[in-house]
């Protein structure tokens, strides 16, 4: 097909478009609602006693706050790879969040004494952990996606593996506050396999939930 | 490019002209091939023209179209290295195809474009545009999805469609 005649059909199929928003804003909006709905689901089902028992210890806050910094910094880069034009640097934005959260969670596995056993045996309480951050990253992924897929991403990998990555660990922030244990090398592995899997979901489906957009 | 997001075809047309020298020396950077470097500025366009609510007048509009640009390109060069994989060259070969099967007497009996051009118009008009879009402009499903409105799985029921009808209106034309 000859340049010239795209040209023509392109020009001929214009219609007036609504602009996106500054990439920075759409995820503020985002992560705004998000913290309203995480809000309100703790007020109502966490056990605030134990959490401020937890919270007491500087390691566990610092962990919990980890994981709360990796989920908004991967969710903003997610929005700002989305568009082109953006530094592709915006991508590393998370890992320091996310590595800090690592070292802090393997600090505490180091402090537990390496124990591979959690609370109830090998797996025990640890596999409701694996649980509830795929079921709450589920929802959350859709959410995210459904706006992120107005960008049309012309790369979607990096959108979809950023964005996953940003709502697994919201989740695991959420989960902070339901935790009744302290970390484990198999409560970490799992907490890791939650977000793997969400990782890898996201990336598997990210031509068809992002592309169509 | 602000003008054309808010319908100004003059000034569109008069962007994607502008634009391509640029986007073509880009694409040359990565490959060499003429035909190639053609596909990855037309890529260019069609992605330029579905993502143009993504540009943000605030910013400067070269960052925004070298990332499309590059990003187009970087596919082209992976399909191509995919496709390279599975495909072989055809020109060492000397047989000749007799078999019945490989002289299709249908397409035989039509000779002249304008005779096909003929049989084209008899279509419904989505198949007809399918078939023009896909086979005599070889457009790819993607690019004749954006041009034509359809999405990529009516392009190809329609394009199958529209071969099945060409094709027995061809067998009545041929009968004596």
């Amino acid at each position: 097909m000859e340049t010239e005649q795209l040209i023509e059909d392109l020009v001929g199929g214009l219609q007036p478009v609504r602009r996106l928003r500054p990439p920075g804003l759409r995820a503020s909006l985002w992560l705004a609602a998000v913290a309203v709905l995480i809000g309100l689901a703790l007020l109502r089902f966490a056990d605030w006693a134990g959490v401020e028992e937890r919270m007491a210890v500087p390691r566990i806050a610092l962990e919990c706050a980890a994981a709360g910094l990796t989920g908004i910094t991967a969710v903003l880069a997610a929005f700002m790879v989305c568009v082109p034009g953006h530094s592709r640097r915006w991508a590393a934005l998370p890992l320091p969040a996310f590595a800090l959260w690592l070292a802090v969670s393997g600090l505490g596995c180091l402090h537990n004494g390496w124990s591979l056993h959690g609370p109830g045996g090998f797996i025990g309480d640890s596999s409701h952990c694996f649980v509830f951050i795929v079921a709450v990253s589920v929802p959350l992924s859709i959410g995210l996606f459904a706006v992120l897929r107005r960008a049309r991403p012309i790369a979607p990998l990096p959108v979809a593996a950023l964005g996953t990555l940003g709502v697994a660990a919201l989740a695991d922030f959420s989960l902070e506050f339901f935790h009744p244990f302290d970390v484990t090398v198999i409560d970490l592995a799992l907490h890791l396999a939650g977000i793997g899997v969400v990782m890898a979901a996201g990336i598997a489906l990210r031509r068809r939930v992002l592309a169509a957009g | 490019m602000r003008a054309a997001q808010e319908g100004d075809r003059a000034a569109y047309e008069q962007l994607l002209r502008a634009i391509i020298p640029f986007v073509r020396s880009l694409s040359r950077r990565r490959c060499r091939n003429p035909s190639d470097v053609e596909e990855m500025v037309q890529d260019t366009l069609l992605t330029v023209h579905r993502v143009r609510h993504t540009y943000d007048p605030a910013r400067p509009f070269s960052p925004w179209l070298a990332a499309i640009a590059q990003r187009r390109a970087i596919d082209i060069l992976r399909r191509r290295q995919r496709v390279s994989k599975y495909e072989t060259t055809d020109a060492d070969r000397v047989e000749t195809f007799s078999g019945a099967a490989a002289n299709n007497d249908d397409v035989e009996a039509v000779h002249s474009a304008e005779e096909i051009a003929n049989l084209l118009q008899r279509l419904p008009a989505r198949q007809r545009e399918a078939i023009e879009r896909l086979k005599l402009q070889e457009m790819s499903l993607a690019q004749a999805a954006q041009v034509s409105g359809q999405s990529v799985g009516a392009l190809k029921v329609n394009a199958h469609r529209a071969l099945k009808a060409l094709r027995a209106l061809m067998q009545v034309r041929g009968k004596p």
